[in-house]
């Protein structure tokens, strides 16, 4: 570690899934708790806080319950990408060195059942929601399927995906989703965009987590296992991606902002995908993992077909994905979803994932979210030997 | 059937039915809704443009479950309906499929008709929507 580098020292979280008579200020109150005594810090040794919630409330009115101490707090409201945007202006800050110690929150309590989308918020015509075209799901249904149909990948992949993420769910203490649905019974469940069927998708969730990040010169005092932020990164699409609520679309619209994110990550952390030993990658949807995978440079396309049939992408696997189960599992509070994919990587580079724990002692992690319109974030993050 | 449509800056003409696009006098790109800037170069010399009205399935899925508003369901309720995005050579066109599920598959030829839909305001519209044709015809 060297001693300007970022480190993650300290991560709380509460747990995802349905809490009723909870708000996600509530939640996201528990998750900054534990991860201030994750770190063995107190909220007045915090010199600088950035927040995001896409839908759940006021994030820096988090200060009430914390305690008023008049530290500067960033609102972040990026969509998907919030957790993301939410760190990478928390890693500036350190950099530099206008604070020594950042808490980094996400936190979101959604309504049951598939998002609703307003058309005017998109800049379309009410049309387009009247006539049942406005439906995330379709979107990632037949993006799905052309990725299928150019690539070769059959309906059993998905389903292996789907059941690889319900399998480390139902291993992970925090997790919603916890039964070990079995690749015949996705693929069995009842379809809901052909050729994704009920299982294969993650539903809107509630769930909170917080991080405390500190520079590397301080780091090690602070946590036996201080986890490199080795980069952090966030695209907008370029022309020519194929992106949910798009009445129209570019011939081979197949650009997608994954592709710039990751690689800038990448580039920047100077580390090769091949590097990677624990992924986390954005699977709203079996497809979306699928697609995913590729475009982050994890692997080739179509090379996912017998990945998943090896079992290559399983905890115990040369390219564990999703280890706590991912949004498959922990359905997708989206300010905190980003964040608890960061939160899960800490813990598997320090070797004391809550669920499942790669084993040999994974040493780089990589992570990555998408959403609509279009955007991306994505991280790497590095641990040294023990 | 009615001709009133959902939208009418979809359509360059009912009769025939012909989508209408636009085409930008700098690069040459065609964008589905028409645009007033292009969203490739940039640039605001843009045109309106008739999109061809026959073209193959670029993707397809069906939608099984009733949409939350503001979707309007037809007299009767819902009923699962089909979806894709149209390969028109110079753009793809998201449209409703006038289709059985087994009727369709990726390259599949289909050529744009008036769909019964549900206006606004709650009254009888035609929409855009794609169907099979056979090869050839
Ligand atoms: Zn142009």
């Amino acid at each position: 570690m060297r001693a300007d580098d970022v480190a993650v020292v300290g991560g709380g979280l509460h747990a995802f899934g349905r809490h009723e008579g909870r708000t996600g200020l509530d939640m996201a109150e528990v998750a900054v708790r534990a991860a201030l005594d994750d770190a063995g810090v107190r909220w007045a040794d915090v010199d600088l806080a950035v927040g995001g919630s896409n839908v759940s409330g006021k994030p820096d009115s988090l200060v009430a319950r914390l305690g008023l101490t008049g530290l500067p707090f960033t609102t972040v409201r990026n969509g998907c990408a919030t957790g993301g945007v939410a760190l990478a202006t928390a890693v500036s800050a350190l950099q530099s060195r206008r604070a020594e110690l950042v808490v980094v929150l996400g936190f979101d309590a959604h309504e049951r059942g598939a998002f609703a989308a307003d058309p005017a918020a998109y800049g379309l015509g009410e049309w387009y929601a009247s006539s049942g075209l406005m439906v995330t799901t379709q979107y990632f249904a037949m993006r799905t399927r052309r990725y299928q149909h150019e690539h070769g990948v059959s309906d059993l992949a998905l389903a292996r995906i789907a059941s690889r993420a319900f399998r480390n769910g139902a291993a992970h203490p925090t997790a919603w989703r916890r039964t070990p649905w079995t690749e015949e019974e996705v693929l069995a469940s009842a379809p809901v965009n052909d050729p994704l069927t009920t299982y294969m998708f993650c539903q809107p969730s509630q769930g909170a987590v917080a991080l405390v990040l500190a520079r590397g010169d301080r780091a090690a005092d602070l946590c036996p296992r201080p986890v490199r932020l080795a980069s952090v990164t966030q695209r907008t699409r370029r022309f020519g991606s194929f992106e949910v609520f798009s009445p129209g679309l570019a011939p081979d619209p197949w650009h997608s902002p994954s592709v710039d994110a990751a690689a800038a990550a990448f580039a920047e952390a100077g580390v090769a995908p091949a590097d990677v030993q624990v992924a986390q990658v954005q699977d709203t949807d079996s497809g979306s993992e699928l697609v995913h995978l590729a475009e982050t440079g994890l692997c080739a396309h179509g090379a996912q077909e017998q990945l998943l049939a090896d079992g290559a992408t399983d905890v115990d696997g040369v390219l564990p994905v999703n280890t706590d189960g991912g949004c498959l599992a922990n359905g997708e509070p989206v300010g905190a979803s980003g964040l608890r994919q960061v939160h899960e990587v800490v813990r598997q580079l320090q070797g004391r994932a809550a669920g499942a724990q790669v084993p040999g002692g994974p040493r780089v992690g990589f992570t990555h979210v998408y959403g609509a319109p279009g955007i991306s974030a994505c991280a790497v993050l590095t641990a040294d030997a023990p | 059937m009615t001709t009133t449509p959902l939208e009418p800056a979809l359509f360059a003409s009912l009769d025939p039915p012909r989508l209408a696009g636009s085409r930008c006098a700098d690069c040459g790109t065609v964008t589905f809704p028409a645009a007033t800037s292009c969203p490739r170069c940039t640039g605001q010399q843009v045109l309106a443009h008739v999109l061809p009205d026959r073209g193959t399935v670029w993707s397809w899925t069906v939608q099984r479950f009733c949409p939350k508003p503001p979707y309007l369901p037809p007299d009767g309720g819902f009923r699962p309906f089909a979806v894709g995005y149209v390969d028109l050579g110079e753009v793809l066109v998201e449209a409703r499929l006038v289709a059985e599920p087994e009727q369709l598959s990726i390259g599949a030829p289909v050529r744009l008709v008036l769909e019964p839909a549900v206006g606004v305001d709650g009254a009888p519209a035609v929409g855009h929507a794609f169907a099979p044709v056979a090869e050839g015809a």
